[in-house]
């Protein structure tokens, strides 16, 4: 019952990790490969605060304002770039904020890490117990799947999806890219600090090894899988991978393979992600038009 | 309207716009002509901003909008569509024409949350016009669909629809009739006049002489970067100078 209830706790936290990078990369068409930065540093402020008794409102606040703080000043050299160009440099980030979590010992403790983060209480209500905590994740999730909705079907959003597919059409229709750009990649960055303040409280220690490549990696993973540029997507892929990476974790597998988990975990992956390419480019779910009607245009 | 005065663009050793200078007055209708190659395209990215000039000015209304960054341009009031068509694929018709208007209370992170009625009363002002445009263009039936599933043709009028949905005062107009068929062209073409009685401007780009007859009131002839003549499209079509540059003789 506990490795239920564990389970779906990380599959919320996931879920709004990756529905905060959909945006980026679903909507607007920013391969972001340094969101982990983001969810670090969430994770970091959040604990650091809370560390030094400051209450759990003001750390998530200031976790948040924290994450989109530094999306917004990272955003903005890294956005002059184009496509490529900005996920190497986005990449680049990714690092650079682990390697301060790594180094800046006085502030994060450095590799040590930082044990003992204390569970949420949040108005009065403690969140310590895995059904409550689960509860927690539920409630921000659902905040998040809804705010994120409500601004994907706006009309802020209709641009992101027009930058994401035509950057220069919609330059001459005169929408300052740049500045939506900016706007997309602060909003994430403020949901992916979210998913990184909840997951940092609920395992109670972290450490700079767990903000690597790899997790963006993995988010982007759920993203591209559920099926970026839909709403449900990232939901749907959160489930699936992060069930199976969870539940490979309490396998019970002769001592013998035991070793062989960890690289058996990333090949599957990896293969995974090879099947879906060739099968089904566009994810589980894919972005669709709303009739499909498609015969009437030869008619004409 | 739009007054150019010695415009130049070269990229390394080639003189793509050299001192070009032309003025389209009130002219409703002006149309660009010129062998491929001649710059006409060039001077439309140096108009709408996408390319700084080396040299001159560009005004706009008296004022000036050279070295103004694209989105500047358009919000200015002019608005292009390009050779090449450049619909948003994986949106659909609807959503590709709802980009277009200007200032949108909807863009503002801020407004979106405290100004919901009035980002719910202009969508839906959008959404009327839009579908009004759509009509137009004889598109209704296809609103919901993906923009990449239109043919060609297709897409051309809706980039034409967008163009127009932007609300400019000038649209400039990139070979709006290449490569589709002579019914779509006619539709084209009754959609443009339908505009200019609308008092708006346009600024063509055309190669098919029949259609720029029927549409310009000022045709300016464009070769090798240089202006070479300029006049009503009925005397251009006779000009020695003109007829050398198309024909080399």
């Amino acid at each position: 019952m506990d490795l239920f209830l564990h389970l779906w706790i990380m599959i919320l936290i996931y879920t709004i990790f990756a529905m905060s990078l959909n945006l980026e990369v679903g909507y607007t068409g920013l391969f972001n490969f340094g969101h982990v930065a983001f969810f670090g540093i969430g994770a970091y402020t959040s604990a650091l605060l809370t560390l030094h008794q400051v209450p759990f409102e003001l750390a998530f606040a200031a976790a948040l304002i924290a994450a989109g703080l530094s999306g917004f000043f990272l955003s903005i050299p890294s956005l002059r770039l184009r496509g490529d160009y900005f996920g190497i440099a986005t990449l680049g980030f990714g690092e650079i904020i682990r390697m301060i979590f790594q180094n800046e010992v006085w502030l994060t403790k450095g590799p040590m890490g930082l044990p003992g983060i204390p569970k949420p209480v949040l108005f009065s209500c403690r969140f310590a117990t895995l059904p409550q905590y689960l509860l927690l994740t539920l409630g921000f999730a659902i905040l998040t799947f809804l705010v994120l909705r409500f601004i994907i079907r706006s009309p802020l959003g209709r641009i992101f999806k027009a930058i994401r597919e035509d950057e220069v059409a919609s330059t001459a229709l005169g929408k300052n890219v740049f500045h939506f750009r900016i706007k997309s990649f602060v909003i994430g960055s403020v949901f992916a600090g979210l998913a990184g303040t909840l997951w940092g409280h609920y395992i109670t220690f972290i450490s700079p090894g767990d903000f690597t490549l790899l997790e963006t990696i993995l988010v982007l993973l759920i993203v591209v899988l559920g099926g970026k540029g839909t709403e449900w997507g990232p939901v749907l892929g959160a489930i699936v991978l992060i069930f199976f990476q969870e539940s490979l974790r309490f396998l019970r597998l002769p001592a013998e393979w035991a070793h062989y988990l960890a690289p058996l975990q990333q090949m599957i992956f990896g293969g995974l992600l090879v099947l879906l390419m060739i099968f089904r480019p566009e994810g589980i779910l894919r972005e669709k038009g709303k009739s499909t009607d498609v015969g009437t245009k030869r008619c004409q | 309207m739009l007054e150019l005065n010695g415009v130049n663009k070269s990229f390394g050793g080639i003189q793509a716009v050299s001192h070009c200078t032309l003025n389209t007055k009130e002219y409703k209708i002006s149309g660009l002509i010129g062998p491929n190659g001649s710059g006409k395209t060039t001077l439309f990215n140096l108009v709408t901003g996408f390319i700084p000039p080396d040299h001159g000015e560009i005004h706009f209304q008296g004022k000036r909008i050279d070295g103004l960054l694209p989105h500047e341009v358009a919000i200015r009031g002019i608005v292009r569509t390009f050779q090449i068509t450049r619909i948003l694929p994986k949106m659909t018709v609807l959503e590709n024409m709802l980009i277009a208007p200007p200032h949108q209370t909807g863009e503002k992170f801020g407004s979106l949350w405290f100004k919901q009625k009035a980002v719910k009363k202009e969508e839906g002002e959008n959404r009327k016009k839009a579908l009004e445009l759509i009509d137009l263009v004889r598109l209704s039936h296809l609103k919901d669909q993906f923009a990449e599933n239109l043919s060609y043709g297709q897409q051309k009028l809706l980039e034409l629809a967008r163009g127009l949905m932007a609300d400019p005062k000038m649209i400039l107009l990139d070979e709006p009739t290449a490569g589709i068929n002579p019914i779509m062209i006619k539709t084209i073409m009754e959609l443009i006049l339908k505009m200019k009685e609308w008092g708006m401007f346009f600024f063509i780009i055309e190669h098919n002489m029949d259609v720029v007859i029927e549409l310009c009131e000022w045709v300016f002839v464009l070769d090798n970067g240089e202006k070479i003549a300029e006049g009503r499209p009925r005397e251009i079509q006779n000009d020695p100078r003109v007829i050398e540059a198309y024909l080399g003789v």
